[in-house]
């Protein structure tokens, strides 16, 4: 996407929210830190970029050298630079954490990506042809991570994507301010130069079976992700917004998206703060996010929550939604009943009891639901074993169906998913099938 | 409030802090303001032959985030006319009585030159004179300067001329860039200087232009070495301070010393004092940061002396010169170790991989569990801040191999977190001189040694 087409999809409000690090910025804070040994910002990312070495790297002036360094363990380091909680991982192992501030690790990495992108500094090629062809399904980050990896080793992996676009989430479903669609997209890009076919477009079971893809591929991998926001099951639910349509919309399709006065999200979640978030950079005058528990039990980052209270976002706690009060057809508010904490349900939270009598109405004009995504469907209809729905795998990501692996969101049946969780996927699965395709040794730094 | 005054070889002067012979005492107007902001004295920047200078003049040495660990220049001595200097010497001594101004001299190498200039700066009225015997660039090339320092024998002979024709106090300034200080020191000592300063500039490159190949800084495609001064000296500039110090011949005739060479904060002005120097002077670190460093030079030293009860300089001065030892003469029984504060350790592990890849292998990983544990072991599947922080191993020190090299001590970068404990001998005391008088063969064979070590229980690995 060249850099008119970016712009015309960029508004004031809707860009990315920090800035790139100064030279200046980078080699000050790349000097601040320590160069641990063996150290734990490493350990505490999923896909263990050797932290300390790229950030020495910048120190010197091997930019190359750096962004080398981060594409090795993680070929999607531009978007985890931009949309890993880092908090929770490399930044929150920092060793400076305790007494100072944390080294900026995403925002360096950031820096190195950008070097490395904004020069086409070629990174990597693929290795000589081993004629094994893998079939991987679905362009999201686990799908490029493996496909990527695999074409590393060789093999020749084939994209197969039913949108328009690759990127997965990165592209479709996170939230510009944290990360641009040009940055998923010169991803993709960047990953097909060095061997992978991407096909979008395709949808398996429609444009080609997946009978056809088990005969012809050596291997399959599935990388689907999850479904769409599942339903409230309440009266007028015809009324409510699917939150990820609505990043989708706010992402690529700007012209379409609607933002009402006075929005309620209903979740509490990440995906629903950026849902609050968007509604309120985007002119909403009042933005409310309606959670049936407390913020003990909500499942967005600590980061996150601080961000959206500062961005003027309103929460109800302890509020469970009935109703979509509608007039005339248009939405007019969400009717809501109070709720109490009870015993710990399947969740592992205590689960919401209502409180009769405590109805009222929220007004709003809009209403977006963000409270998860449907399971992966394909697995059932495949006759994939599944685990609490989501698609269940062995410790080589090899599914019920032999030669058949999977990995990011769609298998994440426990703990939080995440882009860097399904990077690391790919990468795993991607050392799996190259073993069993190859029954050789994964050379060192695949794995 | 401590008592900061000095008297040097009778240049008096309110606090030991003199700007040294440099850029920032370049003119009466710098020195002036210098003096408002509370400096004691000012060696006057080199006055004496005609010179031109060149940009691009300083380079620098910067390190991390530290800018100008060092600096090294070539600029020349005063390229401003010789009466105007003389007449703001004149001007800035008449309007501050009490602080020490002394005029730095460089002339080309006869007795009437000499003799000449000496006349004309005690017609100002300053309390004395340096002779530059240190600028180790374009000076040196036409025989003056560090060209002068480095031949003991010129030495003497230029400060005789020099003692010959003066009545204030002459100060013999050296130059680093020889073999031993001493001999340069001895040369004045001989000709009756009345005082003796170190150290002079260090012939430095400071670096080469990766994109042009260019010396660093480029003067018009050419570059060489310069003056190199600044932090990054301060550990030499206290060795030949001390070599003199511990001189006999030096010592013996009681010069005062003026110390100097990457004195930047009130500790090093102690350390320096510590080591024998009288008064201090100071450049690089002012020409980093202005006049305005010289208030907590002041009041860092004067609170330091509170704290250990010295009322005045003279309480003090010189009083580490006798810790000043050969290594033959060190007790070779004397052990410490390192041992690391879990406490305080924020796990870097930067003690660990110094001590492993370069010093002894003594530092263990200890897990939580107490078991000894390698790096780089963890599950490749564990992520997350609270694996990678609750599983980290605790860097420990296995005493019993530790030799007590104190790399470690040196990396680690909290305060207090790793100290070097003082254990009990395990061998009789003994020097490395007494051990060669009475065990001559221990130092001189392997086999020798070998039993030696047996016989005391000293086991290196």
């Amino acid at each position: 996407m060249s850099n008119t087409d970016r712009s015309a999809i960029r508004q004031p409000g809707l860009t990315e929210l920090l800035p790139p690090l100064t030279e200046h910025e980078a080699l000050v804070e790349a000097n601040r830190c320590l160069y641990c040994y063996d150290a734990p910002c490493t350990h505490a990312c999923p896909t263990h970029i050797d932290i300390p070495r790229f950030i020495k790297k910048i120190a010197t002036g091997n930019l190359p050298g750096s962004a080398r360094t981060i594409l090795e363990a993680n070929l999607l380091g531009a978007t985890c630079a931009r949309v890993c909680p880092v908090q929770e991982l490399c930044e929150g192992a920092c060793v400076l954490g305790a007494e100072h501030k944390p080294i900026m690790i995403g925002r360096l990495q950031r820096y190195a990506m950008d070097y490395a992108y904004s020069r086409n500094v070629p990174m990597f090629h693929a290795a000589a042809k081993t004629g094994m062809k893998i079939a991987v399904i679905g362009a999201g980050p686990a799908g490029l991570s493996c496909a990527g990896e695999l074409a590393k080793l060789g093999h020749s992996a084939t994209l197969f994507e039913k949108r328009p676009l690759g990127g997965g989430l990165s592209t479709y479903g996170i939230i510009v301010l944290r990360e641009p669609v040009d940055i998923a997209l010169a991803e993709v890009e960047m990953i097909c130069r060095f061997g992978v076919e991407l096909k979008t477009g395709v949808e398996i079971g429609r444009d080609v079976s997946f009978s056809a893809l088990r005969s012809n591929y050596d291997a399959i991998f599935l990388s689907v992700g999850l479904g769409a926001t599942p339903a409230l099951g309440i009266p007028g639910e015809e009324y409510c917004i699917d939150g990820l349509e609505y990043i989708e919309q706010s992402k690529i399709d700007r012209d379409k998206l609607q933002v009402g006065r006075q929005v309620i999200v209903i979740g509490a979640g990440n995906t629903a703060i950026d849902c609050a978030t968007i509604a309120k950079r985007m002119g909403a005058e009042r933005v409310t996010m309606v959670y049936r528990r407390t913020e003990q039990e909500m499942t967005a980052y600590p980061h996150e929550y601080e961000f959206i209270k500062k961005e003027g976002v309103e929460f109800r706690f302890l509020t469970q939604p009935v109703k979509i009060v509608a007039d005339a057809g248009n939405v007019a508010g969400l009717e809501c009943v109070r709720t109490e904490l009870g015993s710990v349900d399947l969740s592992g939270r205590p689960s919401p009891r209502l409180v009769p009598g405590s109805e009222f109405v929220i007004p709003a004009d809009q209403i977006v639901k963000a409270i998860g995504q449907e399971k992966p469907s394909l697995a059932a209809s495949l006759g994939i074993e599944t685990q609490r729905g989501f698609i269940k795998v062995d410790d080589d990501y090899q599914t019920s169906m032999p030669g058949v692996y999977a990995g990011g969101d769609c298998i994440r049946s426990a703990g939080a998913a995440s882009t860097v969780m399904a990077v690391e996927d790919g990468k795993l699965a991607a050392g799996a099938i190259h073993r069993r395709l190859t029954a050789a040794a994964v050379p060192a730094g695949v794995l | 409030m401590a008592d900061l005054s000095i008297n040097f070889a009778g240049i008096r002067s309110p606090n030991p802090f003199w700007l040294a012979s440099a850029p920032p005492s370049n003119s009466g107007a710098q020195v002036h303001r210098a003096f408002e902001a509370g400096w004691g004295g000012a060696v006057w920047k080199t006055i004496g032959a005609p010179v031109l200078n060149v940009s691009n003049r300083y380079g620098a040495w910067h390190y991390g985030n530290q800018k100008m660990l060092a600096i090294n220049n070539v600029e020349l001595i005063s390229d401003r006319p010789l009466d105007l200097n003389l007449a703001e010497i004149r001007d800035v001594k008449r309007h501050w009585p009490d602080r020490a101004v002394i005029a730095s001299a460089m002339v080309e190498s006869t007795p009437e030159a000499w003799g000449d200039i000496v006349r004309r700066i005690e017609d100002t009225g300053a309390d004395g004179i340096e002779l530059n015997y240190g600028c180790p660039h374009g000076m040196s090339e036409r025989g003056m300067g560090s060209a002068v320092g480095q031949v003991p024998e010129y030495c003497e002979q230029i400060t005789r001329w020099v003692k010959s024709a003066a009545s204030i106090p002459v100060i013999v300034k050296l130059t680093p860039n020889i073999t031993s200080i001493v001999y340069p020191a001895r040369a004045a000592v001989a000709a009756q200087a009345d005082a003796l300063s170190l150290i002079n500039t260090i012939n430095s490159i400071v670096g080469v232009d990766l994109d042009t190949f260019d010396i660093t800084p480029n003067i018009g495609g050419k570059g060489g070495h310069g003056g190199y001064a600044g932090p990054a000296v301060k550990p030499i500039a206290l060795n030949m301070l001390a070599a003199l110090g511990v001189d006999e011949v030096v010592s013996r005739a009681g010069l005062p010393i003026s110390g100097m060479g990457g004195m930047s904060t009130w500790k090093d002005a102690a350390e320096f004092l510590l080591l024998g120097a009288t008064s201090l002077q100071v450049c690089t670190a002012v020409m980093h940061y202005g006049f305005r460093i010289v208030e907590d030079l002041c009041d860092g030293l004067s609170n330091w002396m509170d704290a250990h009860g010295f009322a005045a300089i003279a309480d003090f001065r010189g009083k580490s010169l006798p810790r000043i030892s050969d290594f033959k003469d060190f007790d070779l029984s004397f052990r410490a170790v390192a041992r690391i504060d879990p406490a305080k350790c924020i796990r870097c592990d930067l003690c660990y991989v110094a001590c492993n890849d370069t010093a002894h292998q003594c530092i263990d990983l200890i897990a939580a569990d107490g078991s000894r544990v390698e790096p780089h072991t963890y599950d490749v599947r564990s992520n997350g801040k609270n694996d990678a922080i609750h599983t980290r191993p605790q860097p420990r020190v296995r005493e019993e191999d530790c030799v007590g090299c104190r790399l470690c001590y040196n990396v680690c970068p909290v305060e207090h977190c790793i100290e070097m404990v003082e254990l009990p001998p395990c061998q009789p005391s003994v020097t490395w001189d007494q051990l060669s008088k009475s065990q001559r063969e221990v130092t001189e064979s392997w086999d020798a040694m070998e039993r030696y070590r047996e016989e005391h229980g000293i086991h290196i690995h």
